[in-house]
């Protein structure tokens, strides 16, 4: 494991693997009368938020509590505050302060980057989603729940992706969503297809290691996962597509376009949904729906993050010993 | 007035001469050895004595595109630290963009940055004034008036921002045609660009920063030189950075339309690969566009197509670089190290000798913004303004021995050839041995 | 494991036949202290504690005739040593379906050194539920602890110095069963 998770570019196979193992370990805390480890007890995380996101952050909040580390949670969002020289400022504080790593949410694609390398700040830095660039943890949990869904729970233990179908449709040039989706489940052996219409692609996509198609209906009985990913309304006024309506006619999923996936596969969703846009209620409500899965997978995984960057001494640049030693016994 | 005897320079990197300067101009010139002053009246008796062996010796060079930030942003550069800047970097004149707060669109601002260049005494400093007044790209500034005022404004400029409506860019091609001035266009279409922060292209696709199109720079040119052409005015092209722009312009000067274009050193060099860093150094405007692009303005820059190197020097504070790159300024400093770029870039590589160097950073320079008595022959009976440089020295650029008061050049670390030993502003030495005099 | 930190002329101090048959002891001293045997579950503590708690659990079965609960009780995340090395992969806890409450809990490991494991265990069980007892079962005591821990059941007494290194070997993990005495030889 790297000291920071800013990328989900960033991690081997092995490493992606390694925290979706670790994950399914740490599902099975929520299960118990006292759904709380004490391995990070001690440890202070920083929660910063620079741009709103109510469930991103109760998802680290939880997690982090789970592994019973002190909080703090930085609301950082608003116009003075989100000045450059702000975060600078913010980091050298929680520096000071003591924090033993920074969760961190920023409008700016590249911010959480520029926090790990610019020598602001020692703790190791988590990206919690940066603009338009990368949302490792919520790649990680999206494999997770293909995982477990089409592999299975405990089949899939040591295994990645290898050879499913994974399609995502929606707004692909604003999504940090699709971006680490592509990275992390192309590293997982999946082969990904994003689905959009030609303006919501991004310039530049070609050498991305995915398919490109502009027409949902034939791709969807292919596909072993289809992930809508979230579609603003504002983009509309910019002339990213015409009108609402449209867009849900050649790319939203309704019953009908459901019923043309394979039987085996799953609807996904990152959320916040936007109902009767890019999916209907039908589909959002239907046993293939896994979104409320996502968001319990989603604690999982970043306890699984926490753990492998903070669980050991600060060199954990190297790969965790899988099997134990006999010191201290 | 003192006497400078420059000793065994190569002349623009050509022939070995001695070069006597008495006073403001060259006195003579002969090749190494044969000086003969006798009958001339001439004595280099008394003459300083630089020993310029092995050196590039060339005359002093122009920068058609400086921000020197004075008035409004003197905490990244005044004129007097940007043309201490200017002089380090061989430079004897510069031309000062008018987007300073306030805006240079009135005679009164530009007055003011002309008196202050006069005052400073290390690089002559000729203020552009603005196309359009507050740089709002719909009225006409004084164009005239700033032209007749002691600045004698000869280039116009709104850079910064792109003067986009296509009827008062007409008006000004057309408007400035009566006392011989030209427009300096910025080619940015403004909706094409708008939230842009890097080249948009393969790594702004990964990188998830807003894409800035070549041809938000092109469509521009493209209509600017058809416009030039229609109102028979010439048209200058700030720092062109695509392919594309090259082509645009090569065609436009096929036909005959009187087009110049710059480039600055950083397009020469640095490409977008570099944003992966996430480093607001890296941020500039236009922005590093591609490899096939930084070729294509090489090539351009030795065949003519782009007429002269500028260097968009753009100081910025420290703390508007030392943030997130979606919050950090646009802009590079250059002045101080363009000139060994333009070694590496365009020398070193086989593209350019030394005669050409001199054409792209002094003579053309000069002629285009018609800066009279800069980008002068080395011969006798023309203005002292010359620059020496050693081009054998290899340092790494280190912003702390800049003299501008702005440390955001994307060269720090970068080991860079050639070095400026000497600048000399009409007989008197603003550099001596590489050190501000 | 790291093969260099144990010299090659570790020698063996129990083959498989030894440990079948102290396993074998174990179990019966564990029906005769439980008194039957009919609450106890049986935890293994990763890796090799697990492949030992199953063993144990098969002979308990023969000898009682009921089949007994076993599970895996992984400590990776109690251990009080974590800061000191780089993050650990973690193991799998799996708690037989009943529970432990109001059970006699067994923890099975194969050395018994420091204690901390011990610590460690018993930490995680308190968070897994509320057992009538706790036992400690494990194949060998090496000696040297840290802790106030004993084991109730030892499989065998094996007197050591510091130097020395003990390695359990399993056929399910390890292709055969065998206690190894070694020399550290690297760190």
């Amino acid at each position: 494991m790297m000291r920071h998770l800013i990328s989900a570019a960033d991690l081997t196979r092995d490493d992606a693997v390694l925290i979706l193992d670790t994950a399914e370990e740490m599902a099975r805390v929520a299960d118990r009368p006292i759904k709380k480890l004490p391995t990070l007890r001690g440890r202070t995380i920083c929660n910063l938020f620079f741009e709103d996101s109510t469930r991103t952050r109760i998802s680290f909040e939880a997690a982090e509590k789970r592994l019973s580390a002190d909080v703090i949670n930085f609301a950082a969002k608003g116009s003075s505050v989100s000045k450059g020289e702000s975060l600078k400022d913010t980091a050298q504080t929680l520096e000071a302060m003591g924090v033993d790593a920074v969760v961190i949410r920023h409008g700016a694609s590249g911010a959480p980057y520029r926090l790990a390398t610019s020598g602001w700040i020692d703790a190791p830095v988590v990206n919690a989603g940066d603009g338009t660039h990368q949302h490792p943890t919520q790649a990680l949990l999206d494999a997770f729940t293909m995982r477990r869904r089409l592999v299975g729970r405990d089949e899939g233990l040591g295994k990645d992706l290898n050879g499913r179908r994974i399609t995502l449709v929606g707004d692909v040039l604003h999504s940090r969503v699709a971006r680490s989706n592509v990275d992390l489940l192309h590293t997982l052996g999946a082969e990904v297809t994003l689905v959009a219409p030609p303006t919501l692609v991004p310039v530049g996509v070609e050498t991305w290691p995915c398919e490109i198609s502009y027409d949902l209906d034939s791709v969807l009985p292919k596909s072993d996962a289809v992930m809508m990913l979230r579609v603003q309304r504002e983009r509309m006024n910019a002339a990213f597509f015409p009108t609402e309506r449209e867009y849900s006619r050649r790319y939203g999923l309704d019953g009908d376009r459901m019923a043309r996936m394979p039987e085996h596969a799953i609807v996904m969703h990152p959320g916040p949904m936007v109902r009767g846009m890019e999916i209907t209620a039908e589909v959002a409500d239907s046993d293939r729906c896994t979104v409320i899965e996502q968001v319990a997978n989603g604690v999982s995984i970043r306890m699984a993050v926490l753990y492998l960057l903070l669980g050991g001494n600060d060199s954990a640049a190297t790969a965790p010993s899988t099997t134990r030693t006999e010191e201290s016994k | 007035m003192s006497k400078i005897l420059i000793r065994g320079a190569q002349v623009l990197g050509g022939e070995v001469q001695d070069v006597l300067i008495d006073g403001e101009t060259i006195a003579a010139t002969a090749r190494q050895g044969e000086i003969d002053w006798s009958g001339t009246g001439l004595s280099a008796e008394g003459a300083t004595v630089i020993e310029a062996e092995g050196q590039i010796l060339l005359p002093g060079l122009v920068d058609l595109h400086t921000h020197l930030r004075e008035p409004g942003r003197e905490d990244s550069e005044t004129v007097l630290t940007g043309t201490r800047a200017a002089a380090s970097g061989g430079y004897t004149a510069v031309f000062a963009m008018a987007n300073t707060h306030p805006v240079a669109d009135t005679a009164g601002v530009v007055e003011q940055v002309w008196r202050l260049g006069k005052q400073s005494g290390y690089c002559d400093v000729q203020p552009i004034g603005a196309v359009t007044v507050g740089l709002e790209g719909k009225k006409l500034a004084e164009l005239g008036a700033m032209n007749d005022s002691a600045a004698g404004v000869t280039v116009f400029s709104d850079d910064g921002k792109c003067v986009d409506d296509a009827v008062i860019m007409r008006r000004a091609l057309e408007y400035v045609k009566a006392f011989g001035g030209v427009v300096a266009q910025h080619a940015q279409e403004p909706r094409l660009t708008e939230g842009a922060q890097m080249n948009e292209g393969i790594v702004s696709a990964e990188l998830g920063l807003g894409g800035w199109p070549a041809v938000a720079e092109e469509s521009i040119i493209a209509r600017d030189v058809l416009l030039a052409e229609h109102v028979g005015s010439r048209v200058h092209i700030c720092h062109l950075s695509t392919a594309g722009s090259v082509e645009i312009v090569r065609w436009a000067k096929s036909r005959g339309i009187d087009v110049t274009a710059e480039v600055t050193p950083h397009h020469l060099l640095l490409t977008d690969e570099l944003v992966r860093s996430y480093n607001p150094v890296y941020k500039v405007n236009p922005p590093l566009r591609t490899e096939k692009d930084v070729l294509a303005l090489r090539e351009a820059l030795a065949d003519g197509t782009i007429d002269i190197v500028a260097t968009d020097h753009a100081p910025h504070p420290h703390e508007d670089k030392d943030c997130e790159w979606a919050a950090a300024a646009m802009g590079m400093v250059g002045l101080e190290t363009a000139l060994s770029v333009v070694q590496q870039t365009m020398v070193e590589t086989g593209l350019l000798d030394w005669a050409g160097v001199a054409d792209r950073m002094s003579f053309a320079p000069a002629r285009i913004g018609r800066a009279t008595g800069h980008g002068r022959p080395v011969s006798a009976g023309e203005p002292a303004n010359l620059t020496l440089l050693d081009p054998a020295y290899r340092g790494v650029v280190d912003p702390a021995g800049f003299a501008s008061r702005s440390r955001n050049t994307p060269y720090e670390g970068r080991e860079l050839p050639g070095r400026v030993t000497h600048t000399i502003l009409r007989g008197r030495a603003t550099v001596v041995d590489g050190k501000l005099a | 494991m790291d093969a260099q930190q144990y010299s090659d002329d570790a020698r063996p101090v129990l083959e498989a036949p030894d440990i079948a048959r102290v396993l074998t002891r174990i179990a019966h001293e564990i029906v005769e202290r439980a008194k039957g045997a009919d609450d106890v579950v049986l935890l293994g503590i990763p890796t090799r504690g697990v492949y030992l708690a199953r063993r144990l659990a098969e002979k308990l079965e023969s000898i009682t005739g009921t089949k007994i609960p076993v599970g895996s009780l992984d400590i990776t995340m109690y251990r009080d040593d974590l800061r000191l090395k780089p993050a650990r992969a973690i193991g799998r806890t799996e708690i037989p379906g009943d529970g432990i409450d109001g059970r006699l809990v067994v923890l099975v490991d194969d050395v018994l050194f420091s204690g901390r494991t011990i610590r460690a265990a018993l930490d995680a069980l308190g968070d897994i539920g509320r057992p009538r007892a706790v036992q400690l079962a494990v194949l060998v005591d090496r000696g040297h602890r840290e802790l106030p821990i004993r084991a109730d059941y030892v499989g065998k007494n094996l007197p050591t110095s510091l130097r020395e290194t003990v390695k359990v070997q399993l056929s399910e993990e390890d292709g055969r069963d065998t206690v190894l005495l070694g020399t550290r030889t690297t760190s």
